[in-house]
């Protein structure tokens, strides 16, 4: 008999709760040491996915919201695999994508950057992963945009995912990035993430999954937390 | 293999992850409904706020609600940015006691300004004997257990959520 126990974060890729140069973590971050969880029912069940109702277009951010036209910037597949650390594809999964527009506009009412919405773009999407874990969307390129945490910040060009997992321990919420951004020499956000696990969010020009005369494709994979077998303790 | 590392929710998550709570054309796929409260007779209302280490109630927070006793396996989610006090609001059933613990809810937080996500866990005032007895509870610090109790009236349950401070709440590393 062996049980399963899911491995924690891994600290040396994911960032600390408080990074300073990141100034909204300044009173956000928890400050007492975290209390380690034996993990239970709740911890290794996550929510039933088969309740979503995800629609035929969700995935297609070009299309599912559109009013009078075909949004404006450049079109791309952003397609990739939701992994655990064994090793083994996570099927069924629901992502969920949002991001700003080609000019770096959020459609959220708080943004105040004043470059154009775009009618025909809200900029959220989602799908699920199919049986081996794969999944594609269709969006526009996102615009870099400023914000206020120091003088002159940009954000790089990014795209926010959620993911699922198969259970609450598999969450997990990061941004995706393009190759070759200057921004990100300059991102607090970004660099909050140690050396080691930088590379790992900035996704592949992939020209394999490029559309002729349609769209550019990038690959950016997932790898969700894994676990050990461990034989059951006989008291 | 390495693990995805994790970055913050951001403050602009309304429009891909709480669209119709926050008015947004785009079809939700989950809200603060987890059952319909006409419909149980365990049907409890969960309401309260996040505040951040100067005592600012935190009006751009996400919570998420997993709740699983072996009978019911819910899920629900809610923004602070629509109530007119920040607060999140949440209508489910009390979760059954598993194998004489406490019950309780897993809570996921998420916010601008929060590089990974917190888990926290809501336990009921009403529980005292389970909440007594509980392993989970056992091993938190005496002086902060209440931090993870939320107090009732009647069927409504109130949990505020405190970043730091004095009375941080416990967050658990799961």
């Amino acid at each position: 008999m062996s049980q399963i126990i899911y491995n924690s974060f891994d600290r040396e890729v994911h960032p600390a709760y408080l990074t300073p140069e990141y100034k909204s973590t300044i009173y956000r971050a928890p400050q007492k040491p975290l209390v380690l969880l034996k993990q239970s029912l709740s911890e290794l069940t996550g929510p039933v996915f088969g309740d979503f109702n995800v629609g035929p277009l969700d995935h297609d951010l070009t299309k599912n919201t559109v009013k009078n036209g075909e949004p404006i910037g450049e079109r791309i597949i952003v397609h990739g695999k939701v992994m655990n650390e064994n090793g083994y594809p996570v099927p069924n999964t629901l992502i969920e994508i949002w991001q700003a527009n080609s000019a770096g506009r959020y459609v959220h009412k708080v943004d105040q950057h004043e470059a154009p919405l775009d009618p025909n773009f809200l900029g959220a999407g989602r799908c699920m992963t199919d049986s081996d874990g794969n999944y594609k969307f269709y969006t526009i390129k996102p615009g870099a945009y400023p914000w206020g945490n120091h003088y002159n910040a940009w954000r790089p060009n990014h795209i926010h995912f959620s993911l699922f997992g198969a259970n609450i321990t598999n969450r997990l919420v990061t941004q995706m990035y393009f190759p070759g951004d200057p921004l990100l020499d300059y991102d607090p956000v970004f660099l909050s993430v140690p050396p080691k696990g930088r590379e790992l969010l900035i996704c592949k020009f992939d020209l394999g999954a490029t559309e002729p005369s349609f769209a550019l494709g990038y690959r950016f994979d997932f790898v969700l937390r894994g676990y050990k077998q461990t034989p059951f303790e006989t008291l | 293999m390495r693990q995805t590392p994790s970055q913050t929710v951001g403050p602009y998550f309304a429009y891909g992850l709480t669209p119709e709570q926050y008015l947004y054309d785009f079809k939700s796929l989950v809200g603060n409904e987890m059952v319909s409260p006409l419909d149980h007779d365990r049907a409890i209302t969960i309401v309260g706020k996040v505040f951040d280490g100067q005592g600012v109630v935190i009006s751009d927070a996400m919570i998420e609600i997993w709740q699983n006793d072996g009978q019911n396996q819910l899920f629900g989610r809610f923004g602070t940015g629509t109530d007119a006090e920040s607060r999140f609001i949440f209508h489910t059933i009390k979760p059954a006691s598993v194998n004489g613990q406490a019950p309780y809810l897993s809570v996921i937080i998420f916010m601008r300004g929060q590089q990974i996500h917190s888990y926290t866990r809501i336990y009921f005032s009403d529980e005292t004997d389970l909440n007594t007895k509980d392993a989970v509870l056992s091993l938190v610090p005496e002086d902060r257990r209440d931090t993870l109790i939320a107090k009732n009236k009647g069927n409504i349950y109130e949990f505020n959520i405190y970043m730091q401070g004095e009375n941080e709440t416990v967050f658990f590393d799961i």
